[in-house]
Order: structure tokens, then sequence, then C-alpha cells
């Protein structure tokens, strides 16, 4: 059974459809890349995924491990292991990064069934997750994002990726924002987290994320429409030819 | 639906039930006759046993009271008041002169019990006090005077606080046991002729707190107040006076609680501080009042005078309130820094939902050189009601090298509330130096659908995001009491949470 199915998937946006009509499968162990101009549709795809609101679901389904995503609430299908690293993290003033980590992670535990980490066992585990990624500790005691460089919010996204153990994980557009070092850590990070029963899928304009994170499939989205799927040569083929090729493909 | 959307369905549907707090307690009471008059004043004092000097103090002000009218500057909106058609003094019927605890009608000790509140000593050694050996600082001793309708029914640790000097007890008691501190300290911050409730209260009021903490003390446990109000159609009129002497200290919080009626409740209670040299007075209120159903019917009426005098050099009050509660609020605990080198300090977390209407702030009024003040305000307005922060900073000509630092921050829930913020700002003398910074935002979706997709309902989501948002003021609070008002907070902003 494939990790997640999307079927024949249209959405709309306030009477406008932006998916019309898109397939993906994704396996465990495996990285897709989803690759497509601006407006292509490759974000509002990854906000449908992990059920934010404001979109509409015309037609088509969506299955994870076998069951119907679109039927859970946001954070039920957090708690089933489908986690959206934002291509632009909030910032919670006030709130302690430790605070919201244990916060999250408990209230994905509880919604499992699982008990609640103590005190004690949750610091554990943040710290040795943390020193593993090479995050600072002081990082953690300062507000979710607050003041945070760009590549420290996306190393936070990393470490909640990895504190939270999901088994779909989709980056978007994670390399917004940030200079080629910030990047190498990031894609360092989600590479250390990479195993034979996660699946990632990576979505961005360019190929130079994909230096970093090397994709099993790359697809290319055109208009609302998943137009070309293939190995990791053709975002390299992209790269030199463009995607306006696409256009009318789509 | 979209994430704010449904907030705000779920905060529209907060309702009576939300209010844990609600139930009636059915006990025998002693009523004055409703209505106002000198007659009813004389009943007040008589029934208190009061020397003339208090009786003739309560008159002046009665009269005072009749050439007075309503304020109506502040942002709230309610039916007038018929000043007659309410019983100015309830008290609970004792059996008997009240000598220990055991005495008191069960069912006003039940009452406390629901509320969450031990007043038995022994209880609270148990409950409370470390065990040897244990160093726990989350556990203190607290001792507790609770304050039933119009009457002090029961102090805590009278006897172990007058070891260390500190005078804890009803301001009833205090009038006949302390006439001479009475004397010199009540109406010296809120002089009778201050404002309507407040000379109303000052004809009127049947109980509440006096404190006195002598030069050089410590005050050794948090004080505490409980304010129930019980009786329907009565108006609750506390009044509260504490002062501390050369060089001391003490902290004291207030919570207050009431049943949910139909019908408004007036409460309208004074509070004077008074800090001498070197002295601090930490007040922090936790106000809970019930604050009507969902459709605006109901709650209590809460127009309250707040003022603390930093009499002395380097003095220092400190005013931290939570409130939650009341269907008005009209409230502005304030410093007068007339010391040198005084300070003032105001943090504040004003939560409204449903109808309720705030109208909160403070006043810090720089006489002394080289003053400071704070003030930091945390609004949070959600379904359809409106909150008001009010705030005037002044510095006096003679005020050299006065400072003022004041942020003010506002959060939205839904589109049907407001948020509203009229500072005040006169500087007299040219060194003053004062900051104000304000700021108003909306719970964003993306940051509500940020903390959920990691997991959270959107009511933790929300509870997260806000108690996030007045953390620099549940700081302030004492240890054991930021828990609970952090509690209070989620309670007063969430659908299921009860």
């Amino acid at each position: 059974m494939a990790l997640l199915e999307v079927k024949d998937l249209k959405v709309r946006v306030e009477e406008r459809e932006i998916l019309h009509g898109l397939t993906l499968t994704v396996n465990e162990g495996e990285i897709h890349a989803i690759m497509g101009p601006n407006g292509s549709g490759k974000s509002t795809l990854s906000h449908v995924i992990a059920g934010k609101p404001g979109y509409e679901v015309t037609d088509g389904q969506i299955l994870f491990k076998g069951e119907d995503l679109l039927e859970m609430a946001p954070n039920e299908r957090s708690a089933k292991g489908v986690f959206l690293a934002f291509q632009y993290p909030v910032e919670i003033p006030g709130v302690a990064t430790m605070t919201f980590l244990r916060t999250a992670l408990n209230a994905q535990r509880k919604a499992r069934g699982e008990s609640e980490y103590s005190t004690p066992d949750f610091l554990k585990k943040v710290r040795e997750v943390s020193k593993s990624l090479n995050i600072p500790q002081d990082m953690l005691k300062r507000g979710v994002n607050v003041g945070f460089s760009g590549g420290e919010k996306k190393r936070n996204e990393v470490l909640q990726m990895a504190l939270f153990e999901p088994s779909l994980c989709i980056l978007d557009e994670m390399d917004s924002g940030l200079d080629i070092d910030a990047l190498r850590i990031a894609a360092d990070g989600v590479n250390a987290l990479h195993s034979p029963k996660r699946a990632m899928v990576v979505i961005t304009h360019y190929q130079r994320l994909l230096n970093y994170i090397v994709p099993d499939i790359v697809h290319v989205m055109s208009k609302g429409r998943v137009v070309k799927s293939g190995g990791k040569e053709l975002a390299l083929e992209l790269e030199a030819s463009g995607y306006a090729q696409f256009e009318d493909a789509a | 639906m979209p994430a704010v959307q449904e907030t705000v369905e779920r905060v529209k549907r907060i309702d009576v039930d939300q209010y844990r707090y609600g139930f009636e307690t059915l006990i025998e009471s002693d009523k004055a006759p409703k209505g106002l008059s000198e007659e009813t004043v004389k009943f007040i004092s008589e029934k208190k046993n009061e020397p003339a000097w208090m009786l003739q103090w309560r008159l002046e002000a009665y009269r005072r009271w009749l050439t007075m009218t309503e304020p109506t500057w502040a942002r709230v909106d309610y039916p007038k008041i018929d000043f007659q058609d309410l019983y100015y003094y309830s008290a609970p019927k004792p059996k008997k002169t009240i000598s220990s605890l055991d005495e008191i009608d069960p069912e006003i000790l039940k009452t406390y019990e629901k509320l969450g509140i031990p007043l038995r000593e022994v209880a609270m050694l148990e409950g409370v006090e470390p065990k040897p050996g244990e160093q726990d600082p989350n556990r203190r001793k607290i001792a507790v005077d609770a304050v039933f309708d119009s009457v002090s029914v029961a102090t805590t640790f009278k006897a172990e606080l007058k070891k260390a000097g500190v005078i804890f007890m009803p301001i009833s008691e205090a009038i006949r046991e302390h006439p001479e501190l009475v004397q010199k300290y009540l109406g010296s911050v809120v002089p009778t002729s201050d404002n309507f409730y407040a000379t109303l209260n000052s004809a009127v009021f049947s109980d509440g707190s006096f404190v006195y903490v002598p030069p050089g003390v410590r005050c050794p446990m948090e004080l505490s107040t409980y304010f129930r109000i019980n009786e329907r159609n009565t108006g609750q009129f506390e009044r509260t006076l504490i002062i501390a002497d050369k060089g001391s200290y003490v902290s004291y919080l207030e919570g207050c609680t009431a049943p949910q009626r139909d019908e408004n409740q007036l409460h309208a209670a004074v509070v004077e501080l008074v800090t001498h040299d070197d002295a601090e007075i930490k007040y922090s209120t936790v106000q809970n009042w019930y604050p009507g159903n969902s459709e605006g019917k109901g709650g209590i009426y809460n127009f309250v005078t707040k003022r603390g005098d930093c009499r002395g050099d380097r003095s220092k009050i400190s005013w931290t309130q939570v409130e939650t509660g009341s269907a008005i609020t009209w409230k502005y605990p304030s410093c007068i820094l007339r010391g040198d080198n005084s300070s003032g300090e105001f943090y504040s977390i004003a939560i409204s939902n449903g109808y309720q209407q705030v109208d909160s702030g403070t006043k810090m009024i720089h006489l002394g050189k080289n003053t400071s003040s704070r003030i930091i305000s945390k609004g949070i307005a959600a379904g359809k009601s409106q909150n008001t922060y009010r705030g005037l900073v002044t510095a006096h000509r003679k005020a050299t090298g006065a400072r003022n630092f004041t942020a003010c921050d506002s959060l939205l829930i839904g589109d049907k509330c407001g948020a509203h913020t009229v500072p005040y700002i006169e500087a007299k003398n040219s060194s003053a130096t004062f900051e104000h910074e304000a700021t108003t935002s909306k719970i964003s979706e993306d940051v509500l659908f940020y903390c959920i997709q990691r997991g959270l309902t959107q009511e933790e989501a929300v509870g997260l995001v806000v108690n996030g948002f007045v953390k620099d003021v549940l700081q302030q609070l004492p240890m054991e009491f930021a828990v609970e008002a952090q509690k209070l907070i989620s309670i007063s902003l969430e659908g299921s949470v009860g």
C-alpha cells in the first residue's frame, strides 16, 4: 500500500479552481521533488494535504496509509504522521520553543493514545535530538521563531520533524530566504532524517535544493496538474531549459 | 470553516455553563432595608458597632454623594442603575457570636470549599506547608480573609501574623481595635469626595480587609482576600486599606466570584494602599465576577477605585491584575508617586468575551523627584466585547527626572469585538522621559494553523497563543496564582474546557 495517494484532486480557492485533477503516489522511504513555476499549485497541494482552512476540495481523494485524509481534522493528520515544514514558519511571541515542542509532542501522543512525556523524559529527548542536529540549547529557550534568522527558522522546522517522527514530511519551498550555507545545514538535517519508513515530498522552484536533497522522483507541475514525472535528471533538464516547455503541455 | 471563524463560533457559544462559580448558597441573612438613606448608613454603622467618628465620616460621604452624578466618560454602556432598588447591607445571619472557624455556618464554609479556597488553617497547614526537609517553593502559606456578601466571615493565620507584628483583620474590626491607624489612613488616598462610586462606598461600605505591616517587617506569608457576592439585589461595597510602614514589604492577593443571576449586581469597592520610606506593596487581583450569559444578560457591574500612595522615599507599589469577569469593568488602579525615587508598576491582563465591556487602565502621578513607573497592559477582546485601555501618566512641575514606560498591547479574536487605547500623557517638567508603545493585533489564521498542524486542537492553539501574549504580566503574579490565572484565561476563551 502506498503511503500517500492523491487521486484526481480538484481544489478551489474562493470559486477559482487551482488544482484540476492532480494525481500523485508516494511510497515509504521515497523522496519526491515537486517543481513548477509560481502559481502552478505546488503550495496549494501541500496545504490541502495538511488540511489548511480556506481550500475547497471539489473532487478526488487523498489516502494516507489507506485512510481518507480529507475526513480528518488537521491536528488528527498531524498525529497520524503528516508533517508540513512551512515556507514561512510563524512567530509565536511569549511561547518558549521548548514549551511549544512539548505541548505539540504531547498533544500528538495523546491523540494516538500514547502516554505523555514527563518533563525530565522530554528534556532528555529534546536535548538528544537537538544535539544530533547541532541546534544550540539557547534557541529552545527563545520564543517560537521570534527573532530567528531565516536559517534558524528552517532548522527549527527540521528539529520538530526529528522530534515528532512523522512518516510523511512535506517541505514547502524550504530553500526560500536561505543563503547557501544555511541551505546546506537545513538540507543536512533533512537528509539525516531520511529513513526507509519515512517519505519526503520536497516542493521547490529551483534545482539547487536538489543538489543537497537528492530525489528519487521528480514531478513537474504546471497549471494545477502534474505534467511530467521522471528521475532526478529531470530536475537538471528543467534547470537548463526552464518551465516554458511545460506551459503548453498543461 | 476557516480557523478563526471556528474560534469565533466557539467563543460565541460560551455561556453561563462556562462559569464554574455560578452557584448560590442558601443561608439566612440579615439585610438592611432596601434603598439608600441616612437611615441605611446609620443601620450599617450600628450593625458594625462603630464609634461615632466613623458614623460621622460615613454620613458626610453620604451627603456628598447626594450632590454627585454618575461619571459617563468611560466607554461602557448600561441601563441607569436605580440606587434605591438595592440592598446595601447583607450579612450571613450568625447563630451566635463567632469566635472560631468551627462556628461559621457550614454552608459558607462549603461555598469556599467549592471555590477551592481553604479557610481551615489545619487544612491549610496540611495542604500547603512543605514537609520537614522538603523545600517546595511553590507551596507557601497563605493567610486568607473571606468576605461573604458584606461581611468578613473568617480570617486565617491571625495568630501567626500577630507574632510578626502584622495586623490582618476585617476592616470592621480594625475600626474598633485600631482606631488610631484607621482614622489616620482611611480616606487619605481616596478621599470621600473622590468620585461617585468611591463616595458611595465611603457611605455604605460594610467590610473588607485591613493590613498594617510595622517598620522593617517583611510579611511572612502571602495575604489574600476572597470576595463572594451571594445575596440577590445586593451591592457589595468592600473597603480595603493596606499600610506598609518604613522598610516593610507585603504581597496581597484578592480573588472575586459571584453566583450567576439574570439581574445585574453592583460592586463598588475602594482599595487604598500606603507605603512609607523604603516600603513595598505588591497587590494582585484575580477578578472573575460573573460576566453575564452569552446574550449579555446578568453579570456584575464592577466600579472600583484603587489607588496607592507612595508616600515615602524609595517606596514602591505594584499592581497586577487579571480581569476576566464582570459585565462591566470600570477600574483604574493608580499610583501617586509622592516620595522621591519612588516607583509604581501596573501589570494588567483584561479579557473580555460575550458582551462584556471593559474600561480599565491606570494613573501614574509623578510628584516626587526621580520617580519611575512602568505600565504593561494586555487586553484581549473576543465575542462581541469592547475592551478599552485608559491610562494617565503625568509629571508635576517639580517632578524632575520622572520616567515612565508604557506598553499597551491588544489582541482581537474574531471580528465583532473592539479594542481601544486611550492614553493621556501630561509632562509639566521638561526633564521627564515618557515612552509609550501600543500594538493591536488579531490572532492570525496562519499562527493557529501552524500550531494545529503540529498536533494542537483549535482551542489548545488559541490558549497557547494567548498565554504567550500575556506572559510578561503572568510572570508578575505570585507563582501559585499564576498557574490559576493561566487556567482561568483558557477557560474564559475556550468553548469546551470547564
